[in-house]
């Protein structure tokens, strides 16, 4: 396996340093490091940060290949700097059964960019019905530790209740798409004075905030953990927070876009800015952004979701929900957290990997950048500039809100544990390296 | 004007313009030979995915008296469901040539999805999207009570000006109504004091930053109304608790006899159509002397040519011969 030198890298932002990966762990930090034969880094004005971890990634496969395969969306993920997808339960079949999150998994494995963690659904089909088979899930190959029917919120307080139990014999958590399905029938945007004004039906913050109240005490009420998904509004955020402060093992997400966008975006009906949880209010960005300074949400999560132009290129109301992220992520958490003062560095790797990997119960990511710790880990140039444009993405669907907007921030490499999948911005194949990159 | 997707498109000038265009076209239309050769040459496609045959009549006839090419092209029962449909309609009309695609659609939003995907060149002009716009209509009605309440039913008399100061109620279903949408906008811009009327449900959250006020009073809005306009409601509404019952909305919200003795005596009711007589209005109001009803269809024929005149042949110094 290669050793490599990065020189001069600023691990979370502080002074410029030397890491030195070798066989998979970073063998010493310090100035003027160097080895034999080792491949060096130059890392002058880069930020070294341990490898990003998604907690909410559609990978589409099996069921959608024609929007994203595991191996597109994880050459994606590690574009994007990540080293650990979770991928989501909804594909066709439903990951509902060991065999499916096992066949994810192997094909995570395979591909060998990111390590793919399967979500396993919570309820048979994601029918909202009868709990799926969460124990033989975790107890599979894929060690499946987070559950959710993202996509579909579990809304009968009863199945919710035993779920959260249920899982606490294999400390799982359950990820809640927190939506109230009948006050969002139909729902195409966020609901106010723009969805009035553009006739579409609104997608009220009370939807999600009656189930994140509801969950939170339920929560609470049984000594469970809980994970809000893509957390969309200022009234959640204030339930989260009331909910931190009675001590409830509650943990969020908030998505780059909503990090960034708002609701009057919608008023061009571009189907690319539709998505769920709707875009909102400025006020609603103001207070994700402050809940993810101040930690009351935990984790940036991408809600990666990739649909083919046939399911986009349409009417906004026949439009797919969702759009891509995994490649935008970093810039957008530059520009709207770093650039405003609300994170440094040090909070980014804490959002973007060390919580994420807690929640998930991943123990070889999120690691601080000392000697001994898996060489799993990012590199970003904070002074790049660069403009989205879909067709030359590594995700297989062309999504993204940021078409043709100039982004603050690259990543230009990413190692996973001491192999580079990407190098000088460009992907790196782990068959071509011969390293046998997979556990 | 290059589309008219929202009544919110047109300024102050322009709304008149086209008020002032469609009375001249109405003057065109009172002559022995109707036709005028403006549009020669010039083709008009009609997209029609949603069923309104009065409308698309409308246009078809308002196209046809301007001498354009017009051509029906009507989706309904066709492989809808998927959006897809839409943007390959779309190119086909392109190749086709159209110079104007007149649409209707089940979905908001969906003419200016058509003007600004990059699909066609030809101007659009929405005909009723969903439950956002439905700009002629606005311009048809705006006409029927600049006749009645500025020009005093004398032709020609209202010309070059605005409804300022006119006080109009619209009573209704304004959460799924564009008719109310574009009528709120258009109204405003041309001067008038719009209160809409309706139980809370079915007003939109949001609807305060409208340019209008609200009321869910119908007895108490109606002395000193210049125009009282009838929203159509749909009685299944009921099933999603909108209202409790048919029986309790023609009560509280419906214009029946006894409300009609409520009115100023130069009041005009109107009603977009189709209407459900019995719920929103009864017999006695659909039918009395002050009903414009009919009127309204006739006035939505020279509005339409107006509209594709305007947008069509350009700038309107040409003028109408
Ligand atoms: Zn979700």
């Amino acid at each position: 396996m290669t050793t490599y030198v990065l020189r001069g890298v600023r691990p979370l932002g502080a002074d410029p340093t030397d890491l030195l990966l070798r066989d998979g762990t970073i063998a010493d930090v310090g100035p003027g490091l160097a080895a034999d034969g080792a491949v060096l880094v130059d890392g002058t004005g880069l930020v070294a940060l341990p490898g990003f971890v998604d907690l909410h990634t559609h990978l589409r496969e099996p069921g959608r290949e024609d929007a994203e395969t595991v191996a597109s969306g994880t050459r994606a993920a590690a574009a994007g700097g990540f080293t650990a997808v979770h991928a989501m339960a909804n594909t066709e079949p439903v990951a509902d059964t060991a065999g499916v999150v096992e066949q994810v998994w192997r094909l995570g494995r395979e591909a060998a960019w990111v390590d793919v963690h399967p979500v396993g659904a919570v309820t048979v089909g994601l029918a909202g019905e009868r709990l799926a088979e969460l124990g033989a899930m975790a107890d599979s190959a894929a060690r499946v530790r987070v559950f959710s029917d993202d996509g579909h919120c579990v809304a009968d307080a009863v199945l919710m209740r035993r779920a959260l139990e249920y899982v606490k014999a294999f400390d799982g958590v359950i990820a809640q798409h927190a939506q109230e399905p009948r006050l969002t029938h139909g729902a195409q945007m966020h609901e106010g004075e723009l969805s009035a004004v553009l006739g579409l039906a609104g997608w009220p913050a009370v939807a999600e905030e009656a189930i994140v109240a509801r969950d939170v005490l339920l929560a609470q009420h049984v000594g469970s953990r809980l994970h809000v998904c893509h957390v969309s509004s200022a009234g959640s955020v204030e339930i989260l927070r009331w909910a931190k402060a009675r001590g409830v093992a509650v943990t969020a997400e908030v998505t780059p876009h909503h990090l960034l966008l708002t609701h009057d975006l919608v008023r061009g009906y571009d189907p690319r800015l539709k998505v769920n949880p709707p875009l909102r209010t400025a006020d609603d960005v103001a207070a994700l952004r402050g809940a993810l300074a101040d930690g009351t949400i935990d984790a940036v999560a991408t809600d990666h979701a990739p649909h083919t132009s046939e399911d986009k290129d349409c009417e906004w109301q026949a439009a797919a929900m969702g759009m891509t992220g995994l490649e935008t992520a970093l810039s957008v958490v530059q520009e709207a957290m770093v650039e405003t003062g609300l994170l440094d560095w040090a909070g980014v790797a804490d959002r973007m990997s060390t919580r994420p990997a807690r929640i998930g119960r991943l123990a070889e990511h999120g690691q601080p950048l000392l000697a001994g710790s898996p060489a799993t880990l990012t590199l970003v140039d904070p002074a790049a500039r660069w403009d989205v444009d879909p067709a030359v993405m590594a995700t297989a669907s062309r999504n993204t809100p940021f078409a043709g907007r100039r982004m603050h921030g690259r990543v230009v490499a990413t190692f996973l544990r001491g192999r580079p999948t990407l190098l000088d911005g460009r992907l790196q194949d782990a068959t071509a390296q011969g390293a046998g990159g997979a556990r | 004007m290059r589309h008219l997707l929202s009544a919110g498109d047109l300024d102050h000038d322009t709304a008149l313009l086209v008020l002032d265009t469609a009375e001249q076209m109405a003057a065109t239309q009172q002559r022995e030979i109707k036709k005028l050769p403006t549009l020669r040459g010039r083709t008009v496609v009609n997209l029609f995915f949603e069923d309104s045959t009065r409308t698309r009549i409308s246009f078809e006839a308002a196209a046809k008296r301007l001498s354009a090419d017009v051509i029906n092209f009507s989706a309904k029962g066709s492989s809808l469901a998927k959006g897809e449909s839409l943007k390959d309609t779309a190119l086909t009309l392109q190749a086709m040539g159209a110079d104007a695609v007149v649409i209707r659609h089940q979905a908001s939003g969906a003419p200016h999805r058509l003007a600004t995907a990059g699909w066609v060149h030809g101007c659009v002009v929405n005909a009723g999207d969903g439950t956002h716009e439905h700009p002629t209509q606005a311009l048809l009605d705006a006409v029927t009570m600049r006749h009645h309440l500025v020009g005093m039913r004398r032709p020609g008399a209202a010309a070059g000006r605005d409804l300022a100061g006119r006080r109009v109620l619209i009573v209704g279903d304004v959460l799924h109504s564009r008719v109310a949408r574009s009528n709120v906008l258009l109204l405003h811009t041309l001067g008038a004091d719009v209160t809409l009327v309706a139980p809370p449900t079915l007003l939109p959250v949001g609807v305060d930053s409208w340019p209008c006020a609200t009321s869910y009073d119908l007895d108490a809005s109606l002395p000193g109304a210049d125009a009282v306009m009838m929203l159509r409601v749909q009685a299944e509404r009921m099933h999603a608790a909108y209202f409790p019952s048919a029986r309790e909305y023609s009560r509280r919200y419906g214009l029946d006899a006894r409300r009609l003795r409520l009115l100023d005596e130069h009041t005009i009711v109107m009603h977009p159509g189709p209407m459900n007589r019995g719920l929103e209005i009864s017999a006695d109001a659909a039918d009395c002397a002050r009903s414009t009803i009919v009127e309204q269809v006739g006035n939505g024929v020279s509005v339409r040519m107006a509209v594709l005149y305007l947008l069509l042949a350009g700038s309107a110094d040409e003028g109408i011969r």
